[in-house]
Formats: structure tokens, sequence, C-alpha cells
């Protein structure tokens, strides 16, 4: 790379727009160094952003979770949610993506309009009577009613899929019909090869939703063994009275790293996915 | 079985061909409904039958544990005329969303345009104004929200070192619900990634023909940016006002589930959910579920129909 001086122009840019970046990101780096501070310093000191002295003990002491059942517990329950909804709901969808992408059938328009709306329909209204079905069930306090449902596809994956499968060119089908594939070999053969970049998409994003979300776990776990790390720091939180927050910071930031990592080793996939059809993040 | 066969094979050619060209529809549309066949079940038992039986309960009484009793418009009734919290969810809400979702939008769209030059480290800009959208939904963005805007947290201090009086945000309910849609502005980044694809689709050809003609910076931006970019404003729009208003999260932690201080962060669905789940008045809930169904069906359907005076669409066959 030649040397070469820059213009101010470049210094007015990168110290206006990489300002504007840390500034915005203040927060979470704030979040991280107070997780290194002892408890109660961290809002004596909170003008300083470097821990003096750093400290470990947060760690230990949040890990050490909520009655009895140390953060390890609720990191597993959670990915073991994680998992269990990500193969149902990349696979469903995937399957679905292919029906409406590449077959013709009577009624496609029709479902695919159905399929859009629900995108767009507020959550709100099936959550009552969800979970009265879900009791009726006998599902409660169990993790079914967040995993079962994910095997049925989910509107924005199908959706992204079906962007995806449509840019493949159809001559690749033919051609293997031609070969003698069926309908569903085309599918595993040809198809499944070819959006590996936006099932990739689909999962990270399945993750991402699966790992934070709240209010279903609120909804449908109710013992402490079963709950999921989102739970975990609400119940932090309730028991804020005691002032530990080091600790609560220092969970917090535990359950931010999964992430971090996710999106730096698969950014591409990430911004792809949200650039082509508004995944929201 | 066999005899029908033996009859097929002596029809005629032509009703041999039609025969198995209608054998072949048929099996297209089965092959066809067997793929999407776990979408509408999926449909059917977690989405329509539920939005059905929603409407059939937001005019019982129901908690859960007795059996529903019909008690026709009442929820509907109680909840405008009878439960000042519910108007009082319903402003907190409608404040949140317009006042949100703009500024939201507006932020997304200035730095997607400060972005949307040839500079290397664009990729890196862009992937650090994502991140806030990233965890933004998180339970442990919220944690750090409240703690940022306490009574002694950073952005006390910034305004206390600016000089400016500091703000008690727990303290008074307008304040705390300022402190919440902060937190969705922050979270512009999926917009604005959004905002970027759509800049990076503007053929750079109409910017040099406006500079040959004497066009300045704000004239291209309002003559060729803005239209050309306006269809995907209109799905930003709209993708994030349905958002907005079914915000929970935030709202949950950062008020420790109450919907405090006075109310200020009862957003809808908060409330919903207290209603829902706390109170168990399973009815009720449902009947807000429904008003708010309505309200979401009522602005989608304002921004689309009021897109076609502001939304450009390059004339080349219909999108």
């Amino acid at each position: 790379m030649a040397v070469k001086l820059k213009s101010p122009r470049w210094w007015i840019y990168h110290i206006l727009v990489g300002g504007f970046a840390i500034l915005m990101l203040y927060p979470v780096i704030w979040l991280l160094m107070s997780s290194f501070k002892p408890s109660d310093t961290i809002f004596v000191t909170a003008k300083s952003l470097i821990p003096d002295p750093w400290i470990w003990t947060n760690f230990v002491d949040g890990w050490k979770g909520i009655g009895g059942n140390t953060f390890g517990v609720f990191i597993k329950n959670t990915a073991i949610l994680v998992v269990i909804t990500l193969i149902g709901q990349v696979i469903s969808s995937a399957v679905i993506a292919f029906g409406f992408a590449r077959l013709e059938f009577k009624g496609k328009a029709f479902w695919f309009g159905i399929m859009m709306v629900t995108l767009m329909l507020p959550h709100d209204v099936v959550m009552v009577p969800q979970y009265i079905i879900f009791s009726k069930l006998d599902w409660l306090n169990s993790i079914k009613p967040l995993a079962i449902p994910a095997y049925f596809g989910h509107p924005f994956f199908i959706f992204l899929l079906v962007q995806f499968i449509r840019t493949i060119p159809r001559e690749l089908d033919e051609a293997a019909i031609i070969d003698g594939c069926g309908t569903f070999k085309i599918f595993t053969k040809i198809i499944l090869p070819l959006i590996r970049p936006a099932l990739a998409t689909a999962a990270i994003f399945s993750f991402y939703w699966t790992w934070e979300s709240l209010l279903g776990p609120v909804l449908y776990l109710n013992s402490p063994t079963k709950y999921t790390v989102s739970m975990a720091l609400n119940m932090f939180l309730s028991n804020e009275t005691v002032s530990n927050w080091g600790a609560m910071f220092a969970m917090s930031v535990v359950t931010l790293i999964p992430v971090f990592v996710i999106f730096f080793l698969f950014q591409r996939h990430v911004v792809e996915g949200i650039s082509t059809s508004g995944l929201k993040g | 079985m066999n005899t029908r066969v033996m009859k097929e094979n002596i029809q005629a050619d032509v009703t041999i061909t039609s025969i198995s060209k209608r054998s072949r529809i048929i099996k297209e549309n089965l092959t066809g409904y067997a793929f999407i066949s776990p979408f509408i079940i999926g449909f059917l038992a977690f989405t329509f039958i539920p939005i059905l039986a929603s409407l059939y309960l937001s005019f019982t009484n129901y908690n859960l544990f007795a059996s529903p009793t019909w008690i026709g418009m009442d929820n509907y009734i109680k909840m405008f005329t009878a439960d000042p919290r519910y108007w009082q969810s319903l402003k907190v809400t409608l404040i949140y969303v317009l006042a949100g979702v703009p500024l939201r939008l507006a932020f997304a769209l200035l730095i997607a345009l400060m972005l949307n030059t040839a500079s290397r480290a664009v990729g890196l800009y862009r992937s650090l104004f994502y991140l806030p959208s990233l965890i933004g939904g998180s339970v442990a963005v919220a944690i750090m929200w409240r703690n940022v805007f306490g009574d002694l947290g950073i952005v006390n201090i910034v305004l206390d070192v600016l000089g400016l009086s500091t703000v008690r945000w727990f303290g008074n309910p307008t304040a705390a619900l300022w402190m919440l849609i902060f937190l969705s502005v922050w979270q512009f980044g999926s917009s604005m990634l959004i905002f970027l694809a759509g800049l990076k689709g503007i053929p750079k050809s109409y910017y040099e023909a406006a500079s040959v003609d004497g066009a300045n910076g704000i004239q291209k931006f309002f003559k060729i940016t803005l239209p050309m970019l306006s269809p995907v404003i209109l799905f930003n729009t709209v993708m994030q006002t349905i958002a907005a208003f079914m915000t929970f999260v935030p709202a949950f932690i950062i008020s420790k589930g109450t919907g405090g201080p006075l109310d200020g962060t009862l957003l809808y669905s908060l409330y919903l959910f207290i209603q829902g789940f706390e109170f168990f008045n399973m009815g009720y809930a449902s009947a807000m579920a429904w008003i708010m169904l309505i309200i979401v069906g009522i602005l989608t359907a304002i921004i689309f129909t009021t897109s076609k005076y502001w939304v450009h669409y390059e004339s080349e066959g219909g999108r």
C-alpha cells in the first residue's frame, strides 16, 4: 500500500463517521468494562471506562446463577432450544420455499399471499389462544410450545429462500429431469446445495431470534431448571435490590458473546440477508 | 382396477394423452401441496384457528380455569370507557411508534448516505452501525440501557459535563418513554443496511447526468436519491411500524414488568401481557389483541394508499 497524504476531507469524514460509530457503541463498551469493576464502584466510577482494579469475581458470582442452577444450566437450556428450533425452521422453510418457488399447483398464489400476510401479522393476536391450546395439550413448562411450531416453516425464512431459489436458472432443473430425477431429487440434489448461503443466513437469524427471545420462554417455562439465558437475566434484574450489578453486567456480557462471535464469523450472510429480504436484526 | 386399465388402453390416442396430461396435472398439484403442506398445517394450527379463537374469546370472560362465558361487547366497551390504563397504553404506544419510527428511519437514511462512498472502511463502519440493531432486542441490552440512563448513568454524566441539567429518567413518565424511543432509534442498523442496498441500486449515470445539468448535492438528493429510494422507504416504514407496535422486551425489562413509572412505558404489548398472563383476563387480552390487529391494519393501509403519492416506481414493466 503506497503511502499518500490524506486529504482534509478524508480526515473529516473518518473522524465524523468513526466518532459517531464509537459514540453509538459506547454503552456496550461501558457495559463490558463495568463487568470488570467491583459492584459498589460501577456507578461511582462510571466516568472512567477502565476498571481499577480489574476483577473477575463478577463472572464467578454471576455464574453461580439463581436457585442452585448455575448459568451453565441456562446456557445449556438455551443452546438445546436454539438447535432444535434452528433445525426445524431451516429444513421446513427450505421444503416450503422450494414448493413456492419451483412447483406449479392450483392455489399457489393464494397460499403465497397468506404467507406474506402472516409475515406482517402481529404475534400478540395469536398469543392468548396459542397459550390456551398448548395448556390444553399439557405442553406447559416444556420447550414443546417453543420448538414444535418451528417445524412448520417461518414466513421470513420462506420468503428469503423463495427469493434465492428464483435466482437459480430453471435449466438446471430441466437437465435433471432429462437425467431422470424426480421432484424430490431435484430439491435435494440440485436446489439444496445451491441455496446453502441463504440457508446459512436463515440459520444465523434463527439462532439470534431464539437466543434473544424472552416472551415465549416467560410464557411457557416455569421451573428455573428450564430457564433460558434471557429469563435468567430477567431474574437477576428482579433481584436487583441486592444491587449486585457487577454479576448482572457480567452475565449480560456472557449472553452477548455468542451473538458477537457469530456475527463476526458470518457477517456477509447477515448483511446480505437483511439487504435482500429485509429480515430484521 | 384391471378393467379400468383395460378400458383406458382401448381409448383413442387423443383421450390417452388428455388423461395422462390430466393425471400429470393432478400429480403436479399433489407434489406442490406436499411441499408446502408444513406451512398450511402450521398456518391452520398456529395462526388461523388461534385468530378465530381470539375473536371468539374477545366476546367472553375467560380466565383459563372456568369455561368462557359470553359477554358480548363488554370487553370492548370496558376498554374504551372504563379502563384509563388502556387509553394510557394506546397513547404511549402511538407516541412510541410515531416518534420512534420516523426518527429511526431518518437516522438510518442519514448514515446510509454517509456510508455510500467508495471508502475501504465502509465495510467496518457498516458492521459497527449494525451491531446495536443485532443485539438491541436482547435482555442484556435492555439491562444495559436501564443502567446507562440511571440517575448515575453515563447519559446523566454527559448531560452534566455539557452543563445541562440531569434527568431522572425513571422519575417521570415522559422521560421514561423517551428512554425507550432512544433505544429504538439506536437500533437503526437493519434499516440502514436496506437503505444502503437501495442506494447501491441507483444507476450512477443519473447523478452524472444531473451534474452535467448543473444540479447541486441537495437537488440530487431530492430529485434522484429520494424518489429512487421511495419503494425501499415504503417497505421499511411498513415493517418498522408493525415491529414497533409489537415492542415488548425493552418495556418489560426497563420497567421491570410494570410499565412504570406511572404507566409511562406501558406499551400495548406489555399491557396485553399483563392483562392476559398476570390477571388472566384472557377475554379482555384477546379483545385488546383484536383492536391492535385493526390499528396495525389501518396504519398499514394508510401507508400503502398514500404511497402512490410519494413512492416512485420505475415505469418499465409493473413491479
